[in-house]
């Protein structure tokens, strides 16, 4: 197990496989509102689903709709469990938290080359610490 | 977090639960940022669009409505989905309309102005230095701190309605000075030429330097760019870089010189905008087709000055395919006395007010019409409209009329 540490992030206890991108992401940009799944596609995660992992990019992109749709996303099962960036806008955690979704960020090691895609998370946030439970 | 006792009085439901989740919702967030206090707001702004919302979302402003949320402070809308003059004829559905109705009849009763503008800086509400604001949709915000000299974060929908419902917001990020000084360096060694120059400079910056924490200061530019090329820059900047701040060295209030946009900062990278770049950015969106499906113009709302400079190019000519222009609802009417609009509607160009194209339902308006290329002299829009499953073609605005008018994209 490794563990990341850093600043306290906002919700529950979470565990849910990892989903990393190296690119940045926007729930109205990136997504197909419909399916939940990465509808760009210029972007690398471009077809799979965000729903139930937890997301773990390297920031968050422009557009305020992320505040909403987060929400919308969850009442249809579409949500991602968790959200895990380097460092994020507001936005996202406007939308993180209207939603309910944990969130996280500034964290040490750097998450998005130190989580792998299937690895199993656990997220503190009160504690400001993410456990890799293995997988991968 | 510091509160007044006003603050603490609302938090614990004296204002009533409306502004009690305002409240422990904004709390939430400035926490997460280490904000150390609130700080009032003098007006919020809030996107609020049928289809970013969805069920829960309106369900959630009725609830907020019906428990008698009311702004304390002036509250405007930015563009909705659906002109409600035209949806059903361009292929958007009764559902989307239905939900739109809901959800302005929901902010109406909470007080706000009904505007539907992303443009509410060049119209309905001028922001100026110094003030604090709690602003939706990222174009506006970078121009209220760039330009304006005015301080705001991106507030989503939920967060500029629980400022407009205490009146305040946490103090992070763009409210305090030390974000907001220079941390890169953009050098123009070519002068962009018009507004979607700007907008290529934005794309260019935004993706080079990405992040909401970056404050570009771009400088080397030999005359002041108008309103409408700022207003391209800025939007442009905030879409590929979500950036909510940049300095125009010499145009811009907190950038006299370079020195004042940096401050105490020195510039942690260096990128050099020549010609040959700003061609780049329009080339990197190749067309799949040698015509457009669809020509836009929009994203921001035109200014009344953009629709006279559209007018001139299309007077006496004729639209070959679906050709929308967006703006504001009292941009329209102006565009109306002056006379624009009648040129434009000659020319078979469709006036859209009260929305954005990429806010429209776009994915199933492209499904309908068989929309895939799309023309457009908006980086912004050529930006985000390619997740909506669009081929985004960004181009000068005269190639776009011409696109517009021989069907053909040229360069």
């Amino acid at each position: 197990m490794t563990e990341l540490i850093g600043a306290v992030g906002f919700g529950d206890v979470v565990e849910a496989p990892a989903l990393v991108s190296n690119d940045a992401f926007s729930a109205r940009y990136d997504l197909d509102h419909d399916t939940g799944v990465i509808s760009r596609e210029s972007h690398d995660l471009c077809g799979q689903s965000i729903a139930g992992r937890i997301l773990v990019v390297p920031t968050a992109k422009g557009g305020t709709a992320t505040g909403w749709r987060l929400l919308d996303l969850q009442s249809r099962g579409l949500a991602p469990a968790g959200l895990v960036l380097r460092t994020t806008n507001p936005v996202l955690v406007q939308g993180a938290v209207f939603a309910g979704i944990p969130i996280m960020h500034e964290l040490e090691p750097d998450p998005v080359t130190s989580i792998e895609t299937g690895q199993l998370l656990r997220l503190i946030p009160g504690e400001g610490r993410v456990e890799t439970l293995g997988g991968g | 977090m510091y509160l007044t006792a006003d603050e603490e009085a609302m938090a614990a439901g004296s204002d009533g639960p409306a502004v009690k989740w305002a409240m422990d919702y904004q709390l939430a967030v400035g926490g997460f940022f280490g904000a150390r206090r609130l700080v009032p707001v003098r007006s919020a702004h809030a996107h609020c669009d049928g289809e970013a919302l969805g069920e829960p979302g309106v369900r959630f402003l009725e609830q907020l409505a019906d428990q008698g949320a009311r702004a304390r402070i002036p509250l405007t809308l930015d563009p909705r989905s659906t002109d409600f003059s035209c949806a059903l004829d361009i292929g958007q559905t009764q559902s989307i309309v239905d939900t739109e109705r809901r959800i302005l009849a929901a902010m109406a009763r909470m007080g706000a102005l009904t505007t539907n503008t992303c443009i509410n800086y060049q119209t309905v509400d001028v922001p100026h230095g110094g003030e604090h604001l709690a602003w939706g949709d990222t174009g506006t915000v970078i121009y209220a701190n760039a330009v304006a000299g005015a301080r705001s974060n991106f507030e989503g929908g939920p967060a500029a309605l629980a400022a407009a419902l205490t009146g305040r917001v946490p103090a992070y990020g763009f409210h305090l000075d030390e974000h907001r000084r220079g941390t890169v360096l953009v050098e123009l060694a070519d002068q962009p030429r018009d507004s979607a120059d700007w907008g290529a400079v934005g794309c260019l910056v935004g993706r080079r330097f990405p992040g909401y924490w970056e404050v570009p200061v771009i400088d080397g530019a030999e005359r002041s760019p108008s309103p409408d090329e700022v207003k391209q820059l800025g939007a442009a900047l905030a879409s590929y870089g979500s950036h909510a701040m940049f300095h125009l060295v010499g145009v811009t209030p907190e950038a006299r010189t370079r020195a004042d946009a940096f401050g105490d900062n020195e510039p942690r990278e260096r990128l050099v905008i020549d010609r040959a770049a700003l061609d780049g950015a329009y080339r990197g969106f190749v067309p799949e087709r040698e015509g457009p499906d669809v020509v836009v113009f929009g994203t921001p709302q035109l200014s009344v000055f953009e629709l006279a400079e559209l007018a001139a190019l299309f007077e006496g000519r004729q639209v070959a395919g679906p050709v929308y222009a967006t703006t504001s609802a009292a941009v329209l009417r102006s565009a109306e006395e002056y006379g624009y609009a009648e040129t434009l509607r000659a020319a078979g160009v469709r006036l859209l007010s009260g929305v954005c194209y990429y806010l429209m339902t776009a994915r199933e308006l492209g499904r309908r019409n068989g929309f895939r290329t799309l023309v457009t002299n908006s980086a912004k829009l050529a930006n985000i409209i390619e997740g909506y499953g669009y081929n985004p073609v960004f181009r000068p605005t005269e190639v776009c009329v011409d696109a517009a008018v021989t069907g053909r994209i040229a360069g």
